[in-house]
C-alpha cells in the first residue's frame, strides 16, 4: 500500500495473526482487510461495526443484493480491488456468476428484477454525480422498492464509496482470482466484523 | 425501523469519532479534509482526488504530501476523513431525496 505503515506499521500481534492467516488460508490477508487494523480505534472499529450492519444486518435486501450493490458503486468508482472483491462475493451468494456479470457489463439489459435495477441506477448516479433529485427517487419507489429497502441501499453505497475510495487512494493490491475467492467465502461466512 | 437507526447510528458514530476524537492531525485539518475544503497545496490535490475521482490518485500524490510536512499517520487520518467524508454527503444527498419524493404522499 501507498502508505508504509499500513504494511509495516501493525502491532506485533496483528503481524503474528496476519501470518497465521496467511498460513492457514494459503493466502495473504487482503489489503482491505489489513487497513481496519491499523490503529483500529480511528477507523477500522467503527467501520467495521457499519459495514457489517449495512451488509449483514437486517434488511429486504438479500446478502447477493447487497454484495452486487457494493461491487457495482465499486465499478463507478473504478475501484480495481473492490470490484474484484464483491463481484465474486455477489457472484458465491446468488450462485450465478452470468447475471452479476451481466450487470457489471450493462445494467440496463441484465436480467434482474426491476426494483435491484433502478436501486443500482440511483446508485450509481449518487456516486457518479453526487447528488440525486426527487424524481430520480420516485422512479425507484415507483419501481416497487419501499423506502426501507432505499436507505438500505444508500447504507450499503455509503459503505462503499469509503471503502473504494480508501482502496484507491491506498492502493490495496489486487489479488489473484483464487485469493478473491477465498476472501469471498469468508465475508460469506463471517461478514465485515 | 431499529435496524434502520442502527445503520445511521454506526455511521454517525464513525464520522464522530474521525472528526471528534483524538488524533495525530489536528481535528480542524481533519474536518477541512473531510469537507474537502479549504485545505492548502500539496494536500489539497490528494485529498480533492480521494473525494472526487479517487482513481487518479498516484505515488506523487502522497510523496507531494508528505514532503510537504505531513507525516504518514496524519495522511492515513486525512485521506480517511476525505473518503468518509464524500461518502457521508452522498447519505446526506441521498436520504434528502427520499423524504422530498415521498414528503407529498406521491409514492412509497
Amino acid at each position: 500500500m501507498r502508505l508504509d505503515i499500513l504494511n509495516h506499521g501493525y502491532r506485533p500481534t496483528t503481524k503474528l495473526l496476519f501470518t497465521l492467516i496467511r498460513l492457514f488460508s494459503g493466502h495473504p490477508v487482503p489489503d482491505a482487510a489489513k487497513l481496519v487494523f491499523y490503529r483500529p480505534d480511528f477507523y477500522g472499529a467503527r467501520a467495521k461495526e457499519f459495514t457489517h450492519e449495512a451488509m449483514r444486518g437486517p434488511s429486504a435486501w438479500s446478502v447477493g443484493d447487497r454484495e452486487l450493490m457494493a461491487a457495482y458503486v465499486s465499478k463507478v468508482n473504478e475501484s480495481a480491488f473492490c470490484v474484484a472483491a464483491h463481484t465474486a462475493t455477489a457472484r458465491r451468494a446468488y450462485q450465478d456468476g452470468p447475471m452479476v456479470a451481466a450487470v457489471l457489463a450493462d445494467l440496463e439489459s441484465a436480467p434482474v428484477e426491476e426494483p435491484l435495477r433502478a436501486t443500482l441506477r440511483m446508485l450509481g448516479k449518487l456516486t457518479a454525480e453526487g447528488k440525486l433529485s426527487p424524481e430520480d427517487m420516485r422512479d425507484v419507489l415507483s419501481a416497487g422498492v419501499s423506502r426501507e429497502q432505499v436507505k438500505d441501499a444508500l447504507a450499503v453505497c455509503v459503505a462503499f464509496n469509503t471503502t473504494s475510495r480508501l482502496g484507491d487512494a491506498f492502493g490495496f493490491e489486487v489479488l489473484s482470482p483464487e485469493g478473491f475467492e477465498a476472501g469471498a467465502q469468508y465475508l460469506l461466512k463471517r461478514g465485515y466484523r | 425501523m431499529a435496524d434502520e437507526d442502527k445503520k445511521r447510528a454506526a455511521h454517525r458514530a464513525l464520522v464522530d469519532r474521525i472528526l471528534n476524537g483524538e488524533g495525530r492531525a489536528p481535528a480542524e485539518q481533519r474536518a477541512r479534509a473531510f469537507g474537502n475544503d479549504a485545505l492548502s497545496p500539496p494536500l489539497d490535490t490528494l485529498i480533492g482526488k480521494v473525494a472526487t475521482r479517487p482513481a487518479q490518485i498516484t505515488e506523487a500524490d502522497f510523496a507531494a504530501a508528505k514532503a510537504s510536512g505531513f507525516s504518514e499517520d496524519q495522511l492515513f487520518e486525512l485521506v480517511i476523513c476525505a473518503a468518509v467524508g464524500q461518502s457521508a454527503r452522498l447519505y446526506e444527498a441521498g436520504l434528502a431525496a427520499l423524504a422530498e419524493a415521498t414528503a407529498n404522499g406521491e409514492a412509497g
